[in-house]
């Protein structure tokens, strides 16, 4: 360990076997003059240097269990039953002066935006010296201090980043300070609040890997919260399953993860597209129902309304925390029977097949967009080519800033292109702005957007929504109109009764859908798909993954399809472009793609994603940023990054060609194919390290 | 709109918004039982138990009353001259007493209501709906309509509004409709300004690319997709400006380019009088300027609760 340590500090080497104890917590939100009880009972503890996690969606009550911890409820809410105890002491119990102490040296927050933690008027060095300072550290004192704290968590220049402002820095060193910031009081509980969701998965790999050796080396204990199972997998020791305030299912991470003992966790894992499932496998199970909300039921099992296995019992008696293995906990009756829980989507699919010898729905040739920033050439995409077949799905894949947006939006007309750049929509050119194409070539291409929020006009109700787009794009009306409103609602799985609500009176997943009725209104053949489910929860976005591949069977359409998740990429995609600084890197069947010989950057960008079932294929990390698009590298843009770069100076000097190097599948890289697949052959045999 | 939830749990999508927000649930299908209806009345109701907005209104309610119906209860012609009773101090017959011509002072307070009630109004709601309209084409379509507009608007508002109202009404000769237009017309300015910083929020989102993608006609784009979303800036302007109206309007008859005398005006009255008070006549000016003072309150009293309100 590096840094001193001052005899100030709280009791870190002795104290008791138990750094947090949470046990039987119940806490209320007060809002409008009736209480709700947003946790119920939960116990859990958390050994010394244990990490623990929390799982599950949102609203369930993470976070809420971190703020109570931390005595930082908001005003309306309170702990109203239960009992916290962090090193032995109960922070409720504290005086002020005491509770400031007790944040300052024992529990340190990481949370999930750390560009909005830190002061952006700041000096990022000023901001974590201040932890000292705080400490009774003097200044000069506090100031190396903290660049010994930054070259701990792996910042190459501290002397830089100190004197940054915390805009002039990314988002995962931006991380990497508060992680610091974090630690520098040698805290004996740290709580990572989703500490690597806003951050790209190259990144959050990165991340991760610090958190875990900073946590030996500062025997910190850890409560990490986060939505991502495979997450919570990879970083702890014991993991808890929360849903509707309750914990419900805990016990040690691969056991529970691999043999769940809830229904809610069986049905959650089995949301997650994993382990190579494609669509034509066969359906993603999903959660039925909805979430209930806070305090809503009294009385029996808070999962029963949406539990293929309840009875009623379940409904009339409350479940207790029932002892499932060794130190592995359930609340549910029938926690044997749970990994049988019954599928509540079926699984078997007819999925046509998309059609590889019809002529291409879409050819890109050459296509390019540079962005002309304060006299700087930004060259978001680079001569594009790519064909779309009928009724395929291709994924667009890589770190953000690598173009895969700007590509789509090119494609669809909101963004003109660089001249020269050719899109053909089934052999005819298009117009470069949408403004300038016919009703056909706009009704042939739509989008579902990111963002349902963003994507509907609040102000304006379902019907209009999707009539609107009947038409205007089927130039439809009157009887004929409503006739395929009722349709297109239907085919999207939701309800005539839905017609009169606005965006902001849906849940998520039926703001999607809606998205998703209005972008089929008008029969498109091609659909821009942007991250349409990083928004949502996993059962959510199951269902809408099942959806977006039944239309697309029915309706013989091609999607283009942009995620940052490979799971689902891979779920949906029949080839994927794996795109780095708006080129096309690699370019083939998905499962070629997926299953190797990789390009090194589509290996890296693998070997990032931790995995639920604990077999890591870790081989490589990407070190560094993605450099700016404004000035990219010579030779290969890969170059400066990759683990696999020659020692003959080839990569530097020279750009290497997109070529064939199997029958349809692209590669652009200097290393043979036949060597990459041998190197990537033998580092798969070997166990990661 | 189905039925409210009978529960009454708040939404399950964001703990914590639900914590602030909260007063919704997530129903059967998975909608938020909040009707459009409920959210309005959920508005108001925060309106009506809010004191500054009730005191705000029930002055203006008052103000309103009296410039209907004040001929109707003034206990004198507020332009009946009494050339035996002027410069009375305030007593039971005459409670503000009497100016300098023999007119009721109280009197003239309540009639004088009218004519600035009338104006006001009018004015405001011309300089909302050009400045609503230009403000839309500005935000939306960029370029040079934003340019050109910008610049005017730049020039226009380094002039106080009181000038070029009073330029206008010189040339143009005094008249309910110059001031009208005038006023409205400076006012719209104003309001394009807020408007268009509003649309300029909105053009970022992602139901006006969709629109694009629809080709939706701008003046349908600017209107029906992006106006509804901007509607609560709006407002809030609208009563700010109101109070502004009244002001410039009471200053413009002060100066005698507003509403002429004998028609009984708290701007033109303050005018006439204050000339009075060294010889200590104090009430001939002090009540219509408390006229002028209480309305203007009023209305921004309202404003400030309407704010409040929508920006929850």
């Amino acid at each position: 360990m590096t840094l001193t340590t001052s005899s100030d500090l709280p009791a870190t080497t002795e104290g008791p076997a138990t750094t947090l104890d949470v046990s039987h917590l119940d806490v209320i939100y007060r809002v409008r003059g009736s209480d709700r009880l947003a946790l119920r009972d939960v116990s859990f503890s958390i050994g010394r240097q244990e990490s623990f996690g929390l799982v599950g969606e949102s609203g369930c009550g993470k976070s809420t269990t971190a703020l109570a911890i931390t005595q930082y409820l908001p005003r309306n809410g309170r702990v109203s039953a239960g009992k916290i105890t962090v090193n032995g002491k109960d922070p409720a119990a504290m005086d002020k002066r005491s509770l400031r102490k007790f944040r300052a040296r024992t529990v340190s927050m990481v949370y999930q935006e750390p560009g909005r933690a830190l002061n952006p008027s700041i000096k990022v060095g000023r901001q974590v010296a201040e932890v000292y300072e705080v400490g009774g550290t003097n200044k000069s004192d506090a100031l190396a201090r903290t660049e010994e704290l930054l070259r701990l968590v792996q910042i190459a220049d501290p002397g830089r980043v100190l004197r940054s402002y915390p805009h002039q820095l990314s988002g995962g060193m931006l991380q990497r300070v508060m992680i610091a910031m974090a630690l520098a009081s040698e805290p004996a509980l740290l709580i990572l609040d989703e500490p690597t969701t806003a951050l790209d998965a190259t990144v959050e790999a990165e991340v991760l890997d610090l958190v875990s050796s900073l946590r030996q080396q500062f025997e910190t204990s850890v409560l990490f919260i986060s939505h991502n199972l495979a997450v919570i997998a990879k970083m702890c020791d014991r993991v808890g399953v929360m849903y509707a305030g309750e914990l419900v299912e805990q016990g040690p991470a691969l056991e529970v993860f691999e043999n769940p003992r809830h229904p809610y966790t069986v049905g959650l894992l089995r949301c997650v597209p994993r382990g190579g499932q494609r669509k034509d496998h066969g359906r993603l199970d999903t959660i039925p129902g909805f979430l209930p909300g806070p305090g809503e039921i009294q009385v029996g099992c808070v999962f029963a309304q949406r539990c293929a296995l309840a009875t009623e019992r379940c409904t009339t008696e409350t479940p207790p925390m029932y002892e499932v293995g060794p130190s592995r906990t359930s609340r549910c009756h029938y926690h044997e029977q749970a990994p049988e829980l019954p599928r509540a989507t079926p699984e078997d699919v007819q999925l046509r097949s998309p059609n590889t010898t019809e002529a291409p729905v879409i050819r890109l040739r050459g296509v390019s967009k540079t962005f002309h920033v304060r006299g700087e050439h930004v060259r978001a995409v680079v001569g594009v080519d790519l064909d779309l077949k009928v009724g395929e799905t291709l994924g667009l894949v890589g770190e953000s800033g690598c173009g895969k947006t700007t590509l789509a939006r090119v494609l669809l007309g909101l963004t003109v292109p660089d001249p020269g750049s050719v899109i053909e929509l089934e052999g005819s050119p298009l117009a470069f702005e949408c403004t300038k194409r016919n009703r056909k070539q706009l009704q042939a291409m739509q989008i579902i957007f990111q963002n349902p929020d963003s994507a509907l006009n609040r102000r304006h109700s379902v019907r209009h929504i999707i009539t609107r787009a009947l038409k205007k794009l089927a130039g439809l009306s009157g009887d004929s109109c409503e006739k395929r409103l009722l349709e297109v609602v239907r085919s999207v799985r939701m309800e005539e009764r839905h017609l009169a609500l606005r965006p902001y009176q849906l849940s998520g997943g039926l703001k999607q859908r809606v998205a998703i009725a209005r972008a089929f209104a008008g029969a498109p053949r091609v659909l821009v798909c942007d991250e349409p489910t990083s928004a949502l929860d996993v059962s959510v976005q199951a269902a809408i993954l099942n959806l977006l591949a039944d239309l697309q069977s029915r309706e013989r359409v091609t999607y283009v399809f942009i995620s940052h998740d490979l799971g689902v990429v891979r779920y949906l995609s029949d080839r994927i472009a794996v795109l780095y600084l708006g080129q096309v890197m690699q370019y083939g069947p998905a499962e070629t793609v997926f299953s190797g010989p990789h390009h090194p950057y589509t290996e890296s960008l693998l070997s990032a994603v931790p995995s639920l079932d604990g077999t890591l294929r870790e081989r490589i990390r990407l070190k560094g940023e993605i450099p700016s698009a404004a000035n990219s590298p010579s030779g290969c843009v890969f170059h400066t990054r990759c683990p696999r770069r020659l020692s003959s100076g080839i990569c530097e000097s020279t750009e290497p060609p997109l070529v064939e190097v199997e029958p349809d599948h692209m590669m652009r890289c200097h290393i043979p194919v036949e060597e990459l697949r041998a190197l990537q052959a033998k580092e798969d045999a070997q166990p990661a390290s | 709109m189905t039925a409210l939830d009978p529960t009454g749990f708040p939404a399950a999508d964001e703990a914590a918004s639900a914590v602030v927000s909260g007063g919704t649930s997530i129903g059967a299908a998975g909608a938020l039982d909040v009707s459009v209806g409920r959210i309005r009345r959920e508005q108001l109701h925060q309106l009506l138990r809010s004191k500054t907005f009730v005191v705000g209104a029930v002055i203006v309610l008052w103000w309103v009353v009296c410039a209907i119906f004040g001929t109707l209860f003034v206990p004198f012609n507020a332009t009946a001259t009494d050339i035996l009773n002027t410069n009375l101090a305030p007593s039971a017959a005459h409670w503000f007493g009497t100016n300098n011509v023999g007119e009721d002072v109280f009197s003239r307070v309540i009639v004088g209501a009218r004519d600035i009630l009338e104006i006001a109004p009018l004015a405001t709601l011309l300089g909302t709906v050009l400045g609503t309209t230009i403000g839309l084409a500005q935000g939306y379509l960029r370029g040079a309509v934003d340019m050109i507009v910008g610049r005017i608007v730049d020039a226009a508002l380094a002039l106080p509004i009181v000038i070029v109202a009073f330029i206008f009404v010189v040339a143009v000769g005094p008249s309910t409709l110059t001031l009208v237009v005038v006023i409205g017309f400076v006012f719209s300015l104003i309001i394009a300004r807020t408007v268009r910083t509003a649309v300029l929020q909105e053009r970022e989102l992602d139901y006006l690319a969709a629109a694009r993608l629809r080709d939706e006609r701008v003046l349908h784009v600017m209107f029906v997709e992006i106006l509804p979303n901007v509607l609560g800036p709006i407002l809030v302007e609208f009563t700010v400006r109101l109070g502004y109206a009244i002001f410039t309007i009471a200053t413009l008859s002060f100066l005698g380019f507003g509403v002429q005398l004998p028609t009984p005006d708290w701007g033109a009255d303050v005018a006439s009088n204050y000339g009075y008070l060294a010889a200590g006549f104090w009430w001939e000016t002090l009540f219509p300027a408390l006229a002028i003072a209480s309305l203007v309150i009023a209305i921004n009293l309202i404003g400030d609760s309407i704010e409040s309100v929508l920006i929850q």
